[in-house]
C-alpha cells in the first residue's frame, strides 16, 4: 500500500471513529471514565513500552520523532478518563497571593486586569474563575478591564460560568453593584498611567456601552488610591511588567499575578523584591489556587495530563541522552 | 448553528495538529486562516477604538489630538517610495517616546528594586535581629547572594576568566544555565497546558468523550 493511500485510510478511520463519537454525545451519551484497574493497565503499558523504546534504543535502533508526539498526546489524553486524583502541595507565592485577598475587608474594591486571549485561556482562565469566585464568596467588590481586545470576553466567560453556581445565585449579584466590566482600551502601557490619574479618561462607558458615571460601583472610583488590591492575569505585552512598573511602582498598588507558565519565571524576581504579593504560576499554580479555594476546576482536572506529560518528556529525555551517548554520536561530535 | 461551529473548530484544531505529521496543505490552509482572521481582527479593533474611538469621537474637545493623527498619517507615507522617508519623522518620535518613559519605569522596577532585593541580611529574617534566621533562609539567601555575585562576575569581561576569577565565572555560568532550565521548564509546562486544552476541547466539548 502506497502512503498516500495510507494516509487517507488513516484520515477515513478517524473522521468514521469521530462521527460515532459525534453521534453518541447527540444523543445524550455520557462520558467515558476507566475504572482504575484498566487505568493501571494502561500505564503498566505504557510503561512497558517506554522500555521497550529504551531495549530498542541502546540496541541501535532510534525512532521517529512522531512516535515522541504520539507519546505525548496519549500521555495528555488519557489522564483525562482516569479516576486518579493527584496531591497538590501549596507553593508559598500561592498562599501568599490566597492570604493577601482572605486580608481584605468585605466591599474592598478588587480591579482585575483581563490581558490574555483564547490561546492562552487553558491556563489563565481557570485562575480567573476561581479568583472571581473567592472574590465574591468574600463579599469584595470586583471591576474588570482588559489591555488586550479580547480580555473582557475571556472575563465574561468567567463572569457567567461563576454567576451560574447555585452559591453564587443565593447572593444575588448586580452589575453595576457588585461587579462591573469596564472593557477593553488600547493604549498598552499608557492606559494604566493614565489610570493613576483618572479611570473615567480611560474608561468612559464600560463594556456594555453605560456611562462611567451612571455605574454605583465606580462612580467614587478616581485612581488607583481607591482600589484595595489588583490582581493581573497575563499572557505577555502589555501585561505583568506593565503594571509592576507603573502601578505598582508608581502609584503603589497592591498587585498580585496570575501569569502563563513561560511568563512566570521572569516575575519571580519581582516577588522576591517585595513588587508583588504573590504568583500564580500557570496551570499548576492555578491549581494549587483552586485547591485553596477549595473548588475543583480545569486546572486541577488538568494536572494528571500535565504530570503525565512531564513524565514521558523526562522518559524521552534519558532515552535520548541513553541514544546520545551509546550511539558514536558524542565521539563523532568531538571529532568533528 | 452549533453543530457546525463546533466541527469547524475541530477541523481548524485538527488541521494546526496534523503539522506534527508532516507539513501539509490542510495545516497551510489553518494557519492561513489563522493569520488573516488575526490580521483583521486587530485592524477592525484598533479602527474602531483608536482611529474612531478616540480620535473621531474626541477630536471637537481636544485639538492635541490632530497632531497624533497627522504623525500617524505621515507613517503611512512609507507606502510612497519617493518621500517614505518622512515616516521616519512620527517613528523618531515613538522612538524617543517611548524609550523616555521605559527608561525611567526599567531603572526604577527593574534594576534599583532588584539590586535592594539583593542586599539583606544573610544570616537575619530582618535588619537588626541578629542570627535568627532558620537554615532555609540562610540557604535561599546564600543562593540569592552568591548567585547574582558570580552570574555578574561572568559578565565581566575586562579581566581574563582565569584563575580563582575563571572559577567564580564558572559557577556563574552554572547559576545563569540552571535559570535556563527553570525557564525552559516552565515553558515546557505552557506548552502542555495548550495542548491540553485543545485535546479537552476535542474530547470533551467535541466528540462529549470526557465526563
Amino acid at each position: 500500500m502506497s502512503t498516500k493511500a495510507k494516509e487517507i485510510l488513516a484520515i477515513t478511520i478517524i473522521v468514521i471513529f469521530c462521527l460515532i463519537f459525534y453521534i453518541r454525545k447527540v444523543n445524550g451519551g455520557e462520558g467515558i471514565l476507566f475504572s482504575s484497574l484498566v487505568a493501571w493497565l494502561v500505564i503498566g503499558a505504557m510503561v512497558l513500552s517506554l522500555v521497550w523504546i529504551l531495549i530498542l534504543t541502546i540496541r541501535g535502533r532510534l525512532i521517529s520523532r512522531r512516535v515522541v508526539f504520539i507519546y505525548v498526546g496519549i500521555a495528555l489524553a488519557l489522564p483525562l478518563f482516569m479516576p486518579f486524583t493527584q496531591r497538590i502541595p501549596i507553593s508559598p507565592e500561592v498562599r501568599a497571593l490566597y492570604n493577601s485577598v482572605e486580608t481584605l475587608k468585605p466591599g474592598s474594591k478588587v480591579l482585575i486586569s483581563f490581558d490574555f486571549d483564547p490561546p492562552s485561556a487553558p491556563e489563565l482562565q481557570p485562575m480567573a474563575e476561581s479568583f472571581i469566585r473567592l472574590c465574591f464568596e468574600r463579599d469584595l467588590k470586583v471591576i474588570i478591564m482588559g489591555l488586550w481586545p479580547q480580555g473582557p470576553q475571556q472575563a465574561n466567560m468567567a463572569l457567567e460560568k461563576v454567576l451560574s453556581d447555585e452559591k453564587m445565585k443565593v447572593k444575588n449579584l448586580q452589575y453595576g453593584e457588585d461587579y462591573v466590566n469596564l472593557g477593553f482600551q488600547t493604549g498598552n502601557e499608557f492606559v494604566i498611567q493614565r489610570m493613576g490619574s483618572s479611570f473615567e479618561s480611560m474608561f468612559p462607558t464600560d463594556y456594555r456601552g453605560t456611562a462611567y458615571d451612571s455605574l454605583p460601583l465606580v462612580r467614587n472610583v478616581k485612581n488607583f488610591s481607591n482600589i484595595d488590591y489588583s490582581f493581573n492575569l497575563s499572557a505577555g505585552f502589555p501585561g505583568s511588567v506593565e503594571w509592576v512598573q507603573i502601578a505598582v511602582d508608581r502609584y503603589g498598588v497592591q498587585l498580585g499575578l496570575g501569569n502563563t507558565a513561560v511568563q512566570a519565571p521572569q516575575m519571580y524576581t519581582y516577588l522576591n523584591a517585595g513588587q508583588i504579593t504573590g504568583i500564580l504560576g500557570g496551570m499548576n499554580g492555578g491549581a494549587e489556587f483552586e485547591f485553596l479555594c477549595k473548588y475543583k476546576g480545569k486546572a486541577t482536572k488538568f494536572m494528571l495530563s500535565q504530570s503525565f506529560a512531564h513524565m514521558i518528556v523526562i522518559a524521552f529525555i534519558i532515552i535520548g541522552n541513553v541514544a546520545f551517548f551509546l550511539g558514536g554520536r558524542k565521539s563523532a561530535l568531538k571529532k568533528s | 448553528m452549533e453543530h457546525f461551529a463546533l466541527w469547524l473548530a475541530a477541523f481548524l484544531t485538527l488541521g494546526i495538529i496534523s503539522f506534527l505529521y508532516k507539513d501539509n496543505a490542510w495545516y497551510k490552509l489553518t494557519e492561513a486562516i489563522f493569520v488573516g482572521l488575526s490580521a483583521g481582527y486587530w485592524f477592525v479593533t484598533l479602527f474602531w477604538d483608536n482611529f474612531y474611538g478616540k480620535f473621531w469621537i474626541g477630536k471637537g474637545e481636544h485639538a492635541y489630538l490632530y497632531v497624533g493623527a497627522f504623525l500617524g498619517l505621515l507613517m503611512l507615507l512609507r507606502l510612497i517610495p519617493k518621500i517614505g522617508w518622512i515616516s521616519r519623522w512620527p517613528l523618531s518620535f515613538i522612538v524617543g517616546a517611548t524609550s523616555g518613559l521605559w527608561l525611567i519605569n526599567y531603572f526604577s522596577s527593574n534594576i534599583m528594586k532588584q539590586v535592594q532585593a539583593t542586599i539583606f541580611p544573610l544570616f537575619s529574617s530582618q535588619y537588626g535581629a541578629g542570627f535568627d534566621a532558620g537554615a532555609a533562609t540562610v540557604i535561599g539567601n546564600l543562593v540569592i547572594f552568591l548567585g547574582t555575585f558570580t552570574g555578574l562576575v561572568y559578565f565581566f569581561f575586562s579581566k581574563e576568566h582565569k584563575g580563582a576569577f575563571g572559577y567564580t565565572a564558572k559557577v556563574g555560568i552554572w547559576v545563569i544555565m540552571i535559570t535556563f532550565g527553570a525557564s525552559f521548564g516552565y515553558t515546557v509546562m505552557s506548552r502542555m497546558s495548550l495542548f491540553i486544552g485543545r485535546i479537552d476541547f476535542l474530547l470533551s466539548d467535541w466528540l462529549g468523550m470526557i465526563l
